[in-house]
């Protein structure tokens, strides 16, 4: 009765008209629950990796929750002791903290009563442990290392070139959607010439380019290079075409200048488009990665990407912190995707880029 | 390319909020800027004419263009043909085609041990191996996605945004969340010792390493491709499957005989895409494995970079000529993406 419901359920289509169950709609969830798995399992094992203590990381094989073993404070002892469970030999188990361990030997107290202690063997005695989130692996990298400088650095990267992509980028599609002058048709294709050259193939002569303008290791040597998107230009001129003519035809008669028309009547109108190119920008920026390994040398002007990428090479035994660093760094992605994964699809699917 | 609005509705009252907020937060200093420039703009208007007023708008675009792309093309063969180790031009000595002579000098091209710049050829190697695994199963998983995304399923927007959500994240966070996973004592490895297997160290095997660097790009991208085949599922006409409906016609015949041959266009620009992005494979792979083990995933890109400013002999030249040899290659593909783009558009 119960499956019979369920198939009818997961068989209904999107209008309510019922219909049997076929086996490869049956195939097709099992697919797609597999893919959520493979999609979103590593990402929730990254984050709740990063609340784990640096000794929890070393197990093998590690637990799925963040434990840690419990600490109490005794009196007329000066450290936190750790707690253990430990098995008598009468038979009986207690909880017990350890003062210290001498070879095979453990000399253990009785947090309820300190007057009592006892000598056990190691193996006799297992860790107390409760789940405990490790908030110091995002709290201490903050003051060990310059995190807040690599978050304030991608921020302002991400920020300003953003808002100078838009100012350009609108500004030359406006160009080109509303006026009719020679060289037109060769500016388009200059743009589009643009959309074939990577970065990636002229990487030496724009670390030239940006040397004689005297902007190596600063962040504008990330931001101006890419500030002008191929992109951005297309998606834009796309939807000003669509716009009205006889709109700026009027404000044409009214005396208004050509400057006035773009910013006060055009930008407004063109805002979703702006939009969408915004959300772009930003995820293009925030995530840079082989530009700026180029052309930034010095600690203090690197991004989150370039940080974490050279942590990664010398924290190779500090995984807390890196984990915990890769964590931040993810969320502001993860913000755009549970608010804007809308926009960007569409985005993607009117332009085919990203 | 169809127009945006459709893009523009949103759907729930959360996402409008954060939505308008962004938008505004980003437009006014903008706005600001904009106000400012209108008297300066007025008089220029006034000086050179209304009609005129393009070039102006087209400048600043341009002026970025012109400095970051156009002149580096140029600069770029210069370095191609000219040696030393000096950034400027005008320092370093031409050498005609000596560069691309000392990178095409081998004994055997099907063997990168025999060449002179032999990282070059085993970057050229694992490029290629690496494109071939890629973006076959790029294409393969990502049409089956897009298929069954295409069915009529519940909670399709959903699904959709799993699949997409890696397309989102850098390529330093996907190498860091797998080499996590990866690592000796990682979950992968708890999983195969649990199963009674023995521990594998995925990173100092040649295979295994390039297997992974394949996983882990196919996982962050396949979302994209998805989505464009799903577009093009989409953009198929509903009654043609009606059609096969009522004449009861098999799913796997519809899929062959209507779906398939529908697609192809859109294939046809996903496989082409996905050539062009594998050949400029970099950073997921090299901070995944650094190119190791040895050599093993180095990738072109990768030979690129190190050979300009990582080793100790800072070779511009060299790199700028490498750089030469891999552009050519894209932009054969481009003019390839270029006639598939046409052809869907007929």
């Amino acid at each position: 009765m119960a499956t019979m419901r369920l198939s009818s359920l997961l068989g209904q289509r999107r209008n309510g008209q019922g219909r049997p169950l076929h086996w490869t709609d049956v195939a097709a969830y099992v697919y797609l629950a597999f893919g959520v798995v493979l999609m979103f399992g590593p990402v929730l094992w990254l984050v709740l990796s990063s609340f784990k203590t640096q000794s929890a990381l070393l197990e093998f094989p590690p637990s799925l929750l963040p434990f840690a073993q419990v600490e109490v404070t005794v009196p007329d002892q000066p450290q936190k002791l750790p707690l253990f469970r430990v098995t008598l030999p009468d038979g009986t188990t207690r909880e017990l903290a350890q003062i210290r361990r001498v070879g095979l030997m453990a000399q253990m107290v009785d947090p309820a009563d300190p007057s009592q202690q006892f000598r056990v063997a190691i193996d006799k005695r297992g860790p107390v442990r409760r789940i405990a989130l490790a908030t110091e692996n995002y709290s201490e990298p903050l003051q060990r290392f310059a995190f807040l400088r690599f978050l304030s650095n991608s921020v302002f990267v991400t920020v300003v070139a953003t808002l100078i992509t838009l100012l350009i980028n609108s500004m030359a599609s406006y160009g080109l959607a509303i006026y009719q002058f020679p060289g037109k048709q060769a500016a388009t294709l200059a743009v589009i010439g643009t959309l074939m050259i990577p970065m990636t193939i002229i990487l030496v002569p724009v670390y030239l380019v940006v040397t004689e303008l005297g902007l190596t290791n600063s962040l504008w040597a990330v931001i101006l290079p890419g500030a002008a998107t191929p992109t951005g230009v297309f998606l834009l001129r796309q939807y000003m075409l669509t716009l009205p003519k006889d709109l700026i035809e009027a404000a044409r008669m009214d005396k208004a200048s050509e400057w006035q028309i773009y910013w006060r009547i055009v930008m407004p109108l063109t805002l979703p488009a702006l939009a969408v190119l915004a959300i772009f920008s930003i995820m293009w920026r925030w995530n840079e990665f082989l530009w700026p390994l180029a052309v930034l040398t010095k600690t203090e002007v690197y991004t989150l990407q370039i940080a974490l990428n050279a942590f990664q090479g010398e924290l190779q035994t500090q995984w807390h912190y890196l984990l915990a660093m890769t964590v931040v760094t993810l969320i502001p992605v993860a913000l755009v995707f549970v608010f804007l994964q809308r926009f960007i699809t569409t985005g993607i699917g009117s332009t085919g880029m990203k | 390319m169809p127009d945006i609005p459709s893009a523009i509705r949103p759907e729930r009252g959360i996402a409008i909020g954060a939505f308008s907020r962004l938008g505004q937060s980003a437009v006014l200093p903008v706005g600001v800027a904009l106000r400012l420039l209108d008297p300066p703009m007025r008089w220029i208007q006034r000086m050179i004419g209304a009609r005129q007023m393009a070039y102006v708008f087209l400048l600043p675009n341009f002026v970025f263009f012109g400095l970051f792309v156009f002149l580096p093309i140029g600069i770029n063969i210069v370095f191609s043909v000219t040696g030393g180790t000096a950034l400027f031009p005008s320092q370093r000595p031409y050498v005609g085609g000596d560069q691309f002579a000392y990178l095409f000098d081998c004994g055997s091209y099907l063997d990168p041990a025999s060449c002179r710049e032999d990282h070059f050829w085993r970057g050229v190697a694992n490029t290629a191996k690496f494109i071939v695994f890629q973006v076959t199963a790029m294409v393969l998983i990502s049409l089956v996605t897009a298929l069954v995304l295409n069915m009529k399923i519940r909670g399709r927007g959903f699904f959709r945004a799993v699949y997409f959500f890696p397309v989102l994240l850098s390529p330093v966070v996907v190498a860091l969340i797998w080499k996590w996973i990866l690592q000796r004592d990682g979950l992968l490895n708890a999983a195969i010792t649990t199963l009674g297997g023995q521990k594998i160290l995925f990173f100092v095997d040649p295979s295994w390493a390039m297997f992974w660097a394949v996983f882990v790009s196919v996982w962050a991208h396949m979302g994209f491709y998805t989505l464009i085949l799903l577009a093009g599922l989409q953009a198929i006409p509903a009654d043609l499957y009606e059609a096969a409906e009522m004449d009861a016609t098999p799913r796997w015949r519809v899929l062959i005989r209507i779906t398939l041959p529908l697609l192809w266009p859109n294939m046809i620009v996903v496989i082409v895409l996905a050539l062009i992005k594998g050949a400029q494979t970099f950073d997921e792979v090299f901070v995944l494995t650094g190119g190791g083990p040895g050599t093993a995933t180095l990738m072109v890109v990768q030979y690129i970079y190190e050979t300009a400013f990582s080793s100790q002999v800072q070779n511009f030249g060299l790199a700028a000529a490498a750089s030469v040899v891999l552009g050519v290659v894209l932009f054969v593909l481009t003019l390839l993406q270029f006639a598939a783009a046409r052809r869907k558009e007929v």
